[in-house]
């Protein structure tokens, strides 16, 4: 690199900021003071340097930063609030020969982002970051970062952080060299020539490393936010020296830029025939069920299926979808249940039907099957005007209050104890959807009961296949 | 001004901030009584002194507002 003889705007800006609104593109809308402008103009400079202006990809965070892609030459991307690590990711795989910065504050980095920043950090992914440490949440109004200082009065720390209620500031370097991935982390200040030139070392050599695709790097920027801190540009360099230091050592944690390698992922499978090979998909399975003579106002089907949990509602759903699909309809399952396992309420919706489906929930079912009264209670109201309601007349002991729907009181619990199981009733139910739609042929649904019920024996398959017939066989002699 | 190093502010880029002179080792800036044309108190290289150390350059958050031109600088021959 020749030696400069001019220090001028690095050529890492771009000359005009034509992305910025307003009349002033030639300067930044940073406060007089602020860090991001030096931290930017050493990023700026490095880009230059190392000659990476056209391979560098820059992602943007939430914060007074959010409006980096105004002032970087490169690629841009901006991205919600904590979520350049998980962006930076996605580019830097997408784009494994370009260099992606990833520049975040301290309420992206260490707070929203939290999570991000340290899943990106432990794959290694091949990211430059540059944390700026400003111990508050500048853009929003100076509210309390999580590295705030202890005692410092923010917006929402009015008597000051406190660590009974607050916790203390986090180490985002320290926490980061915790980890076995990344290549490079230090920290550095801002606050006066001497430490800008380390950052600026610094900032060169995760760059350098960037450039290399040696895999994670990290920098943390003690900076100054004197609208934050509502102090003036010079008292703040003090206030970081005092108060800062103590709480932030300076130095670099890691440096292992010598030894690292290039980051080298898999070759992604993208091909579609690659994947559904490696899934063993490629073979055709289907059964190809014929299709009997189904009435048109069961051509289309939006199903809500719904009971008690552990009633097998999911079940039936299941059943529903994958035997429609051997008939060779679009299918969708979707399921909806509470947290618990056993004893609270779950229903599916169910979509069988020869077009697209658009949405997978069935909001105004033309069928619904049951379980229990308040299921009934619930989703025959939902019901379009002569769709036909399934209910569970052993359990649901009142009849149904629409009278413009089609109603098949079917004893599925009953069905299903009688024949000695009540695990079975999810399967009556399947049976008896059958008989009401015609839709399925008993023996087809029978004939897949084995890949329902994968490793039972076969009385178990057999009672379910009895169940079948009971739900099918009660509808059709009471129907 | 005839011989470098030397600092070149732009006023109108200038936000009064202070931290250049607060950089200069030989106290050759300073912030002056006038404003330029967003309101602000900016910075004047005061006269001869300067030594190009770069400190005001890579002090100022502002990208173009202050150039430093090194000892070795030639008119007309940026590099």
């Amino acid at each position: 690199m020749e030696k400069k003889t001019v220090l001028r705007k690095p050529a890492g800006f771009l000359d005009v900021y034509k992305h910025k609104p307003g009349a002033e593109k030639d300067r930044t809308h940073y406060c007089p003071g602020c860090g991001h402008g030096i931290l930017h103009k050493l990023i700026a400079e490095a880009m230059e340097d190392l000659e990476i202006i056209d391979d560098t990809i820059i992602i943007s965070p939430v914060g007074c930063s959010v409006f980096a892609y105004y002032y970087f030459d490169g690629g841009h991307f901006q991205v919600p609030h904590g979520r350049a690590p998980a962006v930076g990711t996605a580019v830097s795989r997408a784009n494994p020969d370009k260099i992606v910065i990833s520049y975040q504050g301290d309420g992206d980095l260490a707070a929203i982002g939290g999570n991000n920043i340290l899943q990106a950090a432990n794959r290694g992914e091949s990211i430059a970051v540059f944390f700026v440490n400003n111990a508050i949440y500048g853009m929003t109004g100076g509210q309390m970062a999580p590295t705030t200082l202890e005692g410092q009065v923010t917006t929402t720390t009015p008597y000051g952080r406190n660590p009974a209620t607050d916790g203390l500031p986090l180490r985002m370097a320290e926490i980061i060299n915790q980890l076995e991935a990344p290549t490079f982390v230090a920290r550095v200040s801002l606050h006066n020539p001497a430490n800008i030139r380390k950052t600026r070392a610094a900032v060169r050599q995760a760059l350098q490393n960037a450039k290399e695709h040696k895999g994670f790097q990290f920098v943390e920027v003690l900076s100054m936010c004197p609208s934050g801190w509502k102090q003036t540009p010079v008292n703040c360099l003090k206030w970081i020296e005092e108060k800062m230091l103590p709480i932030f050592p300076l130095g670099t944690l890691r440096d292992r830029s010598a030894e690292a390698t290039p980051v080298v992922r898999p070759e992604p499978v993208l091909e579609p025939g690659k994947v559904l090979e490696k899934l063993g998909l490629t073979e055709d399975k289907s059964r190809g069920f014929a299709r009997g003579t189904v009435a048109e106002e069961y051509s289309e089907m939006s199903i809500r299926i719904a009971g008690f949990g552990g009633q097998g509602i999911m079940s039936t759903g299941q059943i529903l979808a994958q035997v429609a699909m051997e008939y060779g309809y679009n299918v969708s399952w979707l399921p909806s249940y509470g947290p618990e396992m056993r004893g609270g309420t779950a229903n599916c919706s169910v979509n069988i039907q020869d077009d697209t489906i658009g949405g997978a929930e069935a909001v105004s079912p033309n069928m619904v099957i049951a379980m229990n009264r308040p299921s009934m209670e619930k989703f025959e109201k939902t019901m379009v005007e002569g769709g036909s309601l399934i209910y569970n007349s052993t359990l649901v002991e009142i009849s149904p209050s629409r009278t413009d729907i089609k109603a098949f009181p079917v004893p599925i619990t009953g069905l299903a104890n009688e024949l000695g199981d009540i695990r079975v009733q999810s399967v009556v139910g399947v049976g008896a959807y059958a008989a009401v739609t015609g839709m399925f042929r008993p023996e087809d649904i029978i004939e897949m009961l084995p890949q329902f019920f994968k490793g039972k024996n076969k009385s178990i398959i057999d009672l379910n296949a009895s169940a079948v017939r009971a739900g099918y066989d009660y509808v059709k002699n009471n129907f | 001004m005839s011989h470098y190093p030397r600092p070149g502010i732009n006023p109108d880029y200038c936000k009064g901030c202070g931290l250049c002179v607060a950089s200069c080792p030989k106290k050759v800036l300073a912030i002056s009584e006038k404003l330029n044309s967003k309101g602000y108190h900016y910075c004047e290289y005061t006269g001869d002194g300067c030594i190009g150390c770069g400190n005001c350059f890579y002090s100022c958050p502002e990208p173009a507002a202050i150039t430093v031109y090194l000892k070795d600088h030639q008119p007309g021959k940026e590099a």
